[in-house]
Order: structure tokens, then sequence, then C-alpha cells
């Protein structure tokens, strides 16, 4: 009953906590002497200003669509799954294995069997702390988060003495044959006769990361599976009361959640940089959980929020390239919109909810 | 706004103030009109029962009383004196003690650290800790409290622990001691202890207001009740003028039938046999100590005891799902057919499929998902169920459609199936939990605590359905802590205490003082026949003699 409209639940409170972190920011860039006004200018010029801005925020909204899904599904589960990072660079692993080893004549064989690797790279390396998890009781924040280390030690110990080509002095593997390169946008814009979004890394990923969004929301709220997976993550007991069985949903969850992560490799490994590199991910694991947490666990939400990440992330590349706003202070204002958005949720939420109960209450006694 | 209150008992002022006076408060919840205009004079030195169904709004007015909400209009008078009370310590100050009905101690600190919390004088313990010592050895003989002051809490029983709470409240100088359901835990003999407590408290001058939905207990102890009824005060009388079935009345506006009706049980073949059930918990304690049970189709076998005797245990063993790393022994069929204990291809969806089903002692944790609307609740535990699945996708259409049905055959209010189950009133929840569970028309049903938390109009409805199943011919095993529910309900009462059947008897040859004994885990051969008509309370449980072998 002590609740405020859905609307302003899930549209006003991330509002006002973006406006606040705005704010905050627009301050900051006033203290070192610089214009909030133009480096606003800047930064939505920059990422939404031209197809080619658009280009490269998508290309980023894609990697966070697909991190920030796996949070949700492990959230739905209310397991706090921050592996996504790990994953995700398991899931190159998968993508690069795949793509080298396996004669692959075209892309479009190529992009589901590569999907299939990176998907099961990923939640093969989300389910060693699911089953530690399920079986032992080790917590799933700590096991993931550690995973994070061994898989970035792993990666660069197989790319420097396992994938790295005979000569080369890059630690990265060869590159992927021609034949398995997934379209770019632009292609597809040209197919269609036009000119979008040129040389930009935004891929045919983006179309396969809205479908997954439309596959998750059926999976959490149509399936039986999903049904399951919600009710272990409200009630651990209610679950066993109903034969479900927290050992084996925990792991089927975690899988999935790995999975979704792993998948984001199908965008920056074979998409973008059609070969395997050091640090592939670039923390797309960590903002998918700032991208679950604004996008209130629900696909929709989260394509938002992805795209909003996605537009801080290449405008605040083009602020460091067009001002003197140094690099670190874009770091600085994405830190403040996870921040105002994720962490200090309910410092809006709850002055919201007075007010709303407040004029209910008022309206009430008018009566 | 103003609501005409007429309804005030007739009661002339007396010269001296009363301890504590309600003039018109009012308090509102968005919304719902929890406090409406409640008028209560309660006199010095007097033991006043408040009663009231559910969400009567008796909680929210002693909330008010205690400092936790502020009235929206109204006074309060303590001594004859106004007074606003903003906080607990103003209420503290005020002379109000409170005892809530879920105790706010700290488990492993001792009982004089309890005592002493937050009334420390100064930095330095040990001079409040000595004469906090003082102080308790004095209440102690005064009114029959005796604790080990320094025992540590987790190590007392309930019944000690509240005495701990009651303490607490003399030591901080409370005159009027505020009790919430203070019996919802204890055994019959502590319950009888604790009364006499109150008495003793009573004739030494104190006021007490006592917060109960138990008729009897307002019956055995008060001077006068207050009954309330949807956030009005809708009566204050003499205890002794009036009876169980007129407050019950008043409570929910028209007539209840406090004894069920029932035709006496035609028990057909065994449902459910169990033999030499045992059960070893995680930390090595044998919990459950060889059951016998015989259930037939077409009767009611109730299970008597103070919660925490193992019948929980039972109920989950039942059910399917043991405690984790719990070793089980003994033997349970079904219709014959011996069902798994344990161990694999034992959870509740198999027991389901056997054809039995749960009712859970706790609604809120395991029998409903509290976020989930009341139409995904109608599906829990049957998610597996053919009508309810296409597939691999849930057929939410047909599970709306049950869920609607079901509502309203259950009369479950408000009758929308979307709106989350945490924003059904605790009756209605549990009608939604008893409507999924019998109308799935199960062979077995294994009902906890059908009515814990439930208003006194649900309960009629509830025990309805519980008799009608039993008509039909099925069997049902019911565990209460509620001894008169066991009463009303069953054709054979077992008694379980400490992991044993303690004995088997018939509704119709005993009595509550028989029950209490063996709840207590007195057998037959420990008191004389002329014992089981009187209150329990005169075993001395206090100091129970150890189990017999």
């Amino acid at each position: 009953m002590d609740k405020m409209p859905k609307w302003a639940d899930v549209i006003l409170t991330p509002l006002i906590s973006l406006v606040l972190a705005m704010a905050i920011s627009a301050l900051v860039i006033l203290a070192i002497g610089e214009s909030p006004v133009m480096a606003m200018k800047t930064m939505v010029e920059g990422a939404l200003g031209s197809s080619y801005g658009w280009g490269f925020t998508l290309y980023y909204a894609t990697n966070f669509i697909f991190t920030g899904l796996a949070v949700m599904v492990a959230y739905h589960a209310s397991l706090f799954n921050i592996g996504g990072e790990g994953q995700a660079a398991m899931g190159g692993l998968g993508v690069a294995l795949v793509l080298l080893y396996l004669p692959l004549p075209h892309w479009a064989i190529a992009l589901p069997v590569a999907m299939i690797g990176a998907a099961a790279f990923g939640a093969a390396w989300a389910f060693i702390p699911a089953y530690l998890q399920a079986k032992r009781g080790s917590h799933i924040v700590i096991t993931t988060i550690m995973f994070n280390f061994i898989a970035a030690a792993a990666l660069n110990y197989v790319l420097v003495n396992k994938l790295r080509p005979v000569g080369s002095m890059d630690p990265a593997s060869a590159r992927f044959p021609e034949a398995t390169h997934i379209p770019a946008l632009t292609d597809l814009a040209a197919g269609l006769g036009m000119t979008w979004g040129k040389n930009t890394p935004v891929n045919i990923t983006f179309l396969v990361a809205i479908a997954a969004c439309a596959l998750v929301w059926l999976l959490i709220w149509r399936t039986k599976l999903g049904y399951e997976i919600r009710v272990l993550g409200k009630s651990e007991p209610g679950a066993v009361y109903a034969g479900i069985s927290p050992v084996k949903i925990t792991v089927i969850a975690m899988l999935i959640s790995g999975g979704l992560a792993g998948l984001m490799a199908i965008n920056n490994v074979m998409g973008e940089s059609e070969r395997l590199v050091l640090n592939a991910v670039e923390g797309a694991g960590f903002i998918g959980i700032a991208v679950a947490l604004m996008g209130r666990n629900h696909p929709f939400g989260i394509l938002l929020a992805a795209l909003l990440f996605g537009f801080l992330y290449q405008g605040g590349g083009e602020l460091a390239l067009w001002t003197s706003i140094p690099r670190e202070l874009i770091v600085v204002i994405q830190a403040l919109v996870i921040l105002f958005t994720g962490a200090l949720d309910n410092m809006v939420r709850m002055p919201l909810e007075r007010l709303f109960l407040s004029m209910r209450r008022t309206k009430g006694g008018a009566k | 706004m103003t609501v005409e209150n007429d309804m005030m008992g007739g009661r002339s002022a007396t010269t001296a103030p009363a301890a504590i006076e309600l003039r018109g408060i009012s308090k509102a919840f968005g919304p719902v009109q929890a406090n409406r205009n409640i008028n209560l004079s309660v006199p010095k030195g007097s033991i006043h029962g408040i009663i009231g169904e559910n969400g009567a709004g008796k909680s929210t007015l002693m909330s008010i009383l205690y400092g936790f909400y502020k009235p929206d209009s109204g006074q309060v008078l303590v001594n004859g004196q106004p007074i606003t009370i903003a906080d607990s310590q103003t209420a503290i100050r005020a002379g109000i003690g409170m005892v809530f009905q879920h105790f706010k101690l700290v488990q492993n600190f001792t009982v004089l650290e309890n005592i002493i919390l937050g009334v420390e004088d100064g930095a330095l313990l040990r001079p409040s800790l000595s004469k906090a010592r003082g102080v308790l050895k004095k209440l102690a003989a005064e009114y029959q409290l005796n604790v080990d002051p320094d025992e540590v809490i987790e190590n007392l029983s309930v019944g000690h622990q509240q005495r701990v709470e009651i303490l607490k409240a003399l030591y901080r100088q409370a005159d009027i001691l505020i009790l919430d359901e203070p019996t919802g835990v204890l055994t019959p003999a502590e319950a009888d202890h604790l009364f006499r407590i109150l008495e003793g408290l009573r004739d030494e001058g104190k006021t007490i207001i006592l917060i109960t939905h138990k008729l009897r207990e307002i019956m055995d102890i008060t001077d006068n009740v207050s009954v309330m009824r949807r956030g009005e005060m809708v009566a204050s009388v003499k205890t002794s003028e009036t009876s169980p079935e007129h407050l019950a009345e008043l409570m929910v506006g028209r007539k209840v039938l406090l004894n069920v009706e029932k035709t006496p049980a035609a028990p057909a073949a065994p449902v459910l046999e169990v033999r030499n059930l045992t059960m070893t918990d995680d930390e090595g304690v044998q919990r459950l100590r060889g059951i016998d049970l015989d259930i037939r189709a077409g009767e009611i076998l109730g299970i008597a005891g103070v919660s925490g005797n193992g019948q929980t245990m039972l109920l989950e063993i039942l059910g399917g799902y043991p405690p984790k790393g719990s070793k089980l022994g003994g033997e349970i069929r079904m219709n014959g057919q011996p069902l798994p204990i344990g161990g694999r291809g034992c959870d509740a969806a198999q027991r389901r499929r056997a054809g039995i089903g749960h009712i859970p002692e706790d609604r809120q944790v395991e029998g409903l998902i509290m976020d989930f609307a009341a139409w995904e609740n109608v599906a829990f535990g049957w998610q597996d169920a053919p009508e309810f699945t296409k597939g691999m996708l849930m057929d939410n259409a047909a599970i709306k459609a049950d869920a609607e049905a079901k509502m309203e055959r259950f009369d479950v209010r408000p009758r929308n199936p979307n709106l989350a189950a945490r924003n059904f009133s605790g009756g209605n929840q549990q009608k939604i939990v008893v409507a999924r569970e019998i109308e799935r028309n199960p062979d077995l049903l294994l009902i906890g605590q059908p009515t814990r938390g439930v208003d006194i109009g649900a309960i009629e409805f509830i025990h309805k359905q519980i008799v009608a199943l039993r008509d039909a011919g099925k069997a049902i095993l019911l565990v209460s802590v509620e001894l008169d529910e066991i009463l009303a309900l069953s054709d054979r009462i077992a008694v379980m205490f400490d992991g044993r059947i303690m004995g088997e008897r018939l509704p119709e040859n005993t009595t509550t003082g028989e029950l209490g004994l063996l709840m207590a885990g007195v057998t037959d051969t420990e008191h004389t026949p002329d014992d089981a008509g009187i209150p329990p309370g005169s075993a001395h449980v206090d100091t129970l003699p150890q189990e017999p072998v």
C-alpha cells in the first residue's frame, strides 16, 4: 500500500539520479575551469550527433547489454554474479579457438558456432563458482571476483605462450579467417542502399543482443525454469517446499548468466578486433552490474541503461579527444552516474516515495 | 472525518485518574485508517485486555502509546496528565514499559547485561551491574520473577526470556506494562506462571495492558476488556460481565461458531503409516526418537505439542524435505507403498506426485512467495502440473483463470489475482495456501499451524474446509500449537514432546489439562487421575522431570 506509482519507480527515479550525477559532474568540470555546457555539447555531438558517433555508442551498448543480462539472470536467483569480466574474457577464448581451429566457410555458419563457443566457455567459467556455492556454500561474490583474476592470468598465459603467432611480438592471437568476419551495420546499411556508420565497430551482434533481451524476458517471466529461478531468488525455503532443487537452479542460473557474459565476445572479439587481444573485455563486465542495477533487472531497462552507458563511453572518449578535460575526469563522470543510479538509488527513491505518499494523503484528506 | 463512537464502557469516572486515558486517537497510514477516534480508559492497578482480529489496529494503538507512531489527532493522558509521547524514551520516562511479541534481547549477553542495556550509569559497567543485581533480587522475590542473572539469554527457555523482558521494563520503573501477545510462544504451564506474575504485579498497584487474540486468556485474567474492530474501539466492558461468545461476536461483528461442527469420523483404510521414524540433526542431536503414526482415510489426526518438540521436522520429512545434514531412519508408507526418506529422489515434488498436499507452518517463508502475485502463488509447488504448463512455458492464462476461480470459491479478499501476496491480510494469505492445497484433492494433507495469525472469520472458514476434506474421505495430519484448535478439529490427538509421541487421546475423553501435562512431558504414570482436570501449572513444569526412559 505504501508504494508510489510504477512509472515513478521505473522512470522518474533513475532520471532524477541521472540529473543529480550530471549536476555534480558539471560542478567538477567547473572546478577545473572548463565549461560544462561545452563538455555536454561535445559528448552529445560526439556520441549521438552523427552516424559515426552512434556506431560507437551502439557498439559499446552491445557489450553492456550482454553483461547486464548476465547480472540480471543471476540476480533473479538472488546470486550476485560479479564475474562477468572473467566470463566474457573466457567467452573470447572460446570464440578464438572456434574460429582459429574449425574450418568455417561462411560467417553465417561461423556466427552460430562462435556463439556456442562463447557461451560454452563463459558458462564453464561460471560453473565452478556456481557449483561451489550450491554444494559448499562458498560465497559467489568472492569466488566470481577471484575467477576474474584467474581468467585474466589464464588468458595472458594462453595468448603469450599458445595463441601468439610465431614471430609476433604482440600478445594476441592470429587474425581470424576472412570468411568468418561478421558484417558491420555499415555493410547492412549499404545493402539497403544507405551510408551509415562508416568505420564504426558496431556489427550484427547488436541485433543478436536485442534478440537476447527478448529471450531473457521470455525465460524469466514465461518459462517454468524462469519461475523456478525467481522462486529460489525470493525464498530458498519456499523453493524447497515447492520441490525445486536449490542446487540445480543455482547451477543452471549461473550457467545461463555466464553464457550471456561469454556471448559478449561475439561483439568485441569476433565482430570488432577479429582476433583475440589482451584485456579485450575492458571493464564491460563490471559496467554490466551498473547496467543491471539501473535497468531494474528487466531486459528493457537493461537495453536503455546499456545505451546510456554506451553514450557515456563514446561521449567520454570524444571529450578527451576534443577538450582539455583529462581522460581521468571522464572516468569520474562515469563513476558518478554509477554511484547515483546504482549505489545511491535509495537516496532518490525514499524522498520520492514520501512525496508521493503525502500527495496521496492530501488528496485523500480533501475528500 | 468524525465517526460517532458511543460504544465506550459505561464506567463513570472515578476519583483517581486513570493510568492511561486515550481521547479520540486517530491514525492513518496512507489511505488505511488504522485507528479511528479511539477512546480508552485504563484504571490504575488493573489488568486490561485489548482484543481484536488481526489488522484491527491493536498494535498500532500500542505503538502510539509507546512512541513509535504519532497520532494524527487525539490526546494521551498518563495518570491524568496530558502528554505527548514523541519516542520510546518519553514513554519510558512516563512509566510505560512494553514487552514485545518478538523479544528484543541480545542473545549472547547475560540477563544482567540485557537489563542494564541503554540505562547504564556512566562509562563503567560494574557499578550499574551490581546495582541491577540488587534490584533484580528484590523484583524476583516480589513477583516470582526468578531468572539467573548471569545466564546467557540464548540458554534460557522462551518463558524465561519473556521474564527478562518484563524485568527490563520493571527495572526502568515501569508502572504501566503493555504485553503484546505474550503467550503465543509459551507452554500452558509457562502461560499460567506468567498470569500469576501479572496478577502479582497488579496487586502491587501496577497497571497491565494485555493484547491478545485468545479469548480464554482474556476471560481468565483481565479485569476489563476492550474490543477493537477495523480500527475502532467497539466496546469496553468488565470481564465479569461478558462471555467469550459475546466477545467473539464483538470482534468479528457477527456470531461465530467457536466449536467446529462435524460429524463423527468414519475412518477407512490407513493412508499413511509411519514406523519408528528417527531423525538426528546436523549437530548430532536426536530430534525424532521413533515416531509411529497411522492416519486413515477420512480422519483428522491432530498433533499437539509446544513448538520445537519435533513437529516441524516431522512435517518436513513427510513433506519430502528433511532438514539439511540430518540422518534419518525408519519407514514411511503411503497407500501401502514405501516412500523414500531423504536422499536422492526424495523431494517435495515427489511427495506431491504421491498424493500428499502440504499447508506449511510458515506461509510467509514457505507457503507463499510474498513478492509474487496471488495468481503466481496458485501455481507455487504445482509448477509442473500439466494444466499449468505448455511445454517449457508456463500457461499464465490458465493459471490466472484457476487463481480467479479459487479466490472466488475461498472468498479471498480483495479478489485481485494480480496483487502481490504480501498485500493480503494474514487470513487471506492463508486462504490462498489452503485453496491451492485442498483443491488439489490430495489423499493426505499435511497441515502445520493452519490458523496462526489468522483472524476469527478466516479461522472458521479454514476449519470448515479441513473438515470437508476429511468428509470427502481424505486423511489429514494437523499440527498446531493451539490446543483449542486441536481439540475442535481432531478425531484423534497425538501429543508430541521431545521427539516422541507421548500418547494418543480421543478429544471427547480428554481435557486441556491432561493434554497440557503430556505436552510438558509428564506421562500418565506420573500423575493421579484427579490431576487431569486442574490447570497444568501445578505440575511445576519449570523443573521438569527428565523424560522417562
